[in-house]
């Protein structure tokens, strides 16, 4: 299994620069290339997943230089399950953005896609904080390209700050990596693990430092109050297929938490202690009041769904703030499910928009082309998203609840009052949109013509993602479990670097 | 030569959060210019200040200062640059197709709205 933990980092580096180079003219090479390149992609991220299920960590030396001083990629459960995740997302979104167009309304879609995966499969498989800090500039750099796709004021003000937000936090992540380093002397993940682990309680403050620093912008990543104000206003303007894979972006500032303070940062370090999740906790707690408030109250349809992404990563949140094996499985299966449950909303609002020509929710127009069917999938996403039974929204919320019973007074009512916002929220959304809209005079204007097929394929697959998730919730749970095991008993982790005795 | 540095990084520091706060994009980019100066520097410095030795340990040599973080800083100036020529064209498209350049992206209304195309 050696070399190919660095194929879905090298890969789509090749394939986009090929893109690029060979094809700019050609859309339909572009999208042959494209989904080609994809698919292959999501092969090698089952076969990773299988091997990372079977055997203990495995580590790809780059250069073959060894370990603390090499850059080194990562293989485990955690970072595997996230390649696959990011991959299935993709597939489906991609098929979106050829089915409905969107990849012809501007240039170079397929590169700049390509290149976000190769960033996003990169920021999970390191094992190098400096090296997680390149991958996520490729990500980063790629989804301004992304964001500003097709063009149009509206979305180069977000994207400009969206750009400006995140080179900000670029800024404070280097501060962070330079202030572990001058600690530490080391930014090798399993190094820093050994070498935090022995730090004296006394001897701590500016390790503290970097790492609330680190926290913060990992927040920022995973647009947690205070910093998820750049969150509304970028989703909302990005191209539906790109705010969809975007909801696999804030994942990854759920990821590197979950990976550096587990691993690290573990509250069982003397030089931690509970810290991490005494400011997280709270944090994530407002995140999800704030989320909830603001699918209440959202304007138009992007921006309310925007807001249930930032209420799901506050959900999200709150599992990871408790640092327990039983609630880390939770979050990771949550983690599952709001990527999946947020990208087919964003798919869904452009879906609407395309018909319905304007996102607003503070008015009713006439029923649009498909109205049914869009609304049926809506009601999925919405249910799933809000955590009604019967989909895995229900599930994960109630696994976190479950995880939570020592803070039971705080997380419960948070969780229970805003799933009712939430829940009223959408229903109003949904009324205005497609129950309403029965009431209204309909243009006298031409029909707009149907719609290829492909785009509801791509949201049916998702849909059909999330209701495997619900009905295979035991057996992804064990996986889960298992997961989260390891994350809490990182010895092999370390072990796998082969790193040189301690002086 | 410590007290420079630190100053340094201080006042290029102070000076970036100041200019990112403004509201037309020309001041903000400029701050975050000077916010990469400032954490090249504090990158730089975090391999402890050495003066006048080899950054590669050979036989004989007294001492060595850290190759690693000018490592880490070259990789931070290469990607803040590439960065920074990304807002720059980001930004100039915006001015151009909305003939300001305010940063904030309400004109009074509510307008995160995505389009339809």
């Amino acid at each position: 299994m050696t070399h190919w933990i660095i194929v879905p980092v090298v890969l789509p580096a090749v394939l986009g620069a090929l893109i690029v180079l060979a094809m700019r003219n050609d859309l339909l090479l572009q999208r042959v290339f494209g989904l080609a390149g994809t698919v292959a992609l999501l092969g090698v991220a089952l076969a990773l997943f299988r091997a990372a299920q079977l055997g203990p960590p495995e580590v790809y030396l780059l250069g073959n230089w060894p370990a603390p001083f090499g850059i080194v990629l990562m293989l485990d459960r955690l970072a595997a399950l996230l390649v696959l995740l990011t991959m299935v997302l993709a597939l489906f979104v991609q098929l979106y953005a050829i089915g409905t167009g969107w990849d012809a309304k501007g240039r170079h879609f397929h590169a700049l896609f390509l290149f976000q995966l190769m960033g996003l499969s990169g920021a999970f498989l390191t094992g190098d904080l400096f090296n997680l800090f390149v991958f996520f500039e490729v990500l980063l750099i790629a989804s301004y390209g992304l964001m500003i796709h097709g063009g149009g004021k509206d979305r180069l003000r977000a994207g400009v700050q969206y750009v400006a937000f995140n080179l900000v936090g670029s800024t404070l992540f280097l501060f962070a990596l330079a202030t572990i380093y001058s600690v530490t002397g080391t930014l090798n993940m399993a190094d820093l693990a050994v070498k935090v682990a022995a730090l004296p309680a006394g001897d701590t403050a500016l390790l503290r430092v970097g790492a609330m620093l680190l926290l913060l912008v990992f927040a920022i990543k995973g647009a947690l109050v205070p910093l998820q104000f750049w969150l509304p206003g970028t989703y909302a303007a990005a191209p539906g297929p790109v705010a969809a894979l975007f909801a696999v972006m804030t994942k990854v500032g759920a990821y590197a938490v979950i990976r550096v303070y587990t691993l690290i940062f573990p509250p069982t370090a003397p030089a931690i202690g509970p810290m991490t999740g005494d400011v997280l906790l709270p944090a994530a707690l407002v995140t999800l009041g704030i989320g909830a408030i603001g699918v209440m109250g959202a304007g138009t349809l992007a921006r309310l769904v925007a807001f249930a992404a930032i209420a799901s990563m506050g959900t999200l949140f709150i599992a990871t703030a408790l640092f327990t094996p039983q609630a880390t499985a939770a979050a990771l299966y949550y983690l599952l499910h709001s990527t999946f449950a947020t990208a087919i909303l964003f798919l869904l609002v452009d879906l609407v928009l395309a018909r319905r020509r304007t996102g607003t929710l503070r008015q009713a127009l006439p029923p649009v082309a498909q109205g049914g069917l869009l609304a049926a999938l809506f009601f999925a996403g919405a249910i799933a998203l809000a955590g009604l039974p019967p989909l895995s929204g229900f599930v994960g919320k109630l696994l976190i609840l479950q995880a939570a019973r020592d803070h039971a007074a705080t997380v419960w009512p948070v969780i229970l009052v805003t799933s009712l916002l939430m829940i009223l929220g959408f229903a109003a959304a949904g009324s205005t949109l497609f129950w309403k809209a029965h009431a209204t005079p309909r243009d006298p204007g031409p029909e707009p013509p149907a719609t290829p097929a492909l785009p509801l394929v791509a949201v049916f697959g998702l849909t059909f993602c999330l209701v495997a998730l619900t009905v295979l919730a035991g057996p992804v749970l064990r996986v889960l479990d298992a997961t989260a095991a390891d994350l809490y008993a990182p010895a092999p982790y370390i072990a796998a670097n082969a790193l040189p005795a301690q002086e | 030569m410590e007290y420079l540095i630190a100053s340094g990084v201080g006042l290029m520091t102070a000076a970036g959060v100041y200019l990112i706060l403004r509201r037309h994009t020309f001041p903000v980019i400029l701050g975050l210019a000077l916010l990469s100066y400032a954490v090249n520097l504090f990158i730089f410095a975090s391999g402890r200040v050495v003066i006048g030795q080899p950054p590669i340990l050979t036989k004989g040599a007294a001492g060595y200062t850290d190759p690693l973080t000018q490592a880490l800083v070259l990789t931070a100036i290469v990607i803040s640059f590439g960065m920074s020529a990304v807002i720059v064209m980001m930004a100039l498209g915006a001015f151009l197709e909305t003939g300001h350049d305010r940063i904030d992206t309400n004109d009074g209304k509510n307008d995160g709205e995505g389009t339809g195309d």
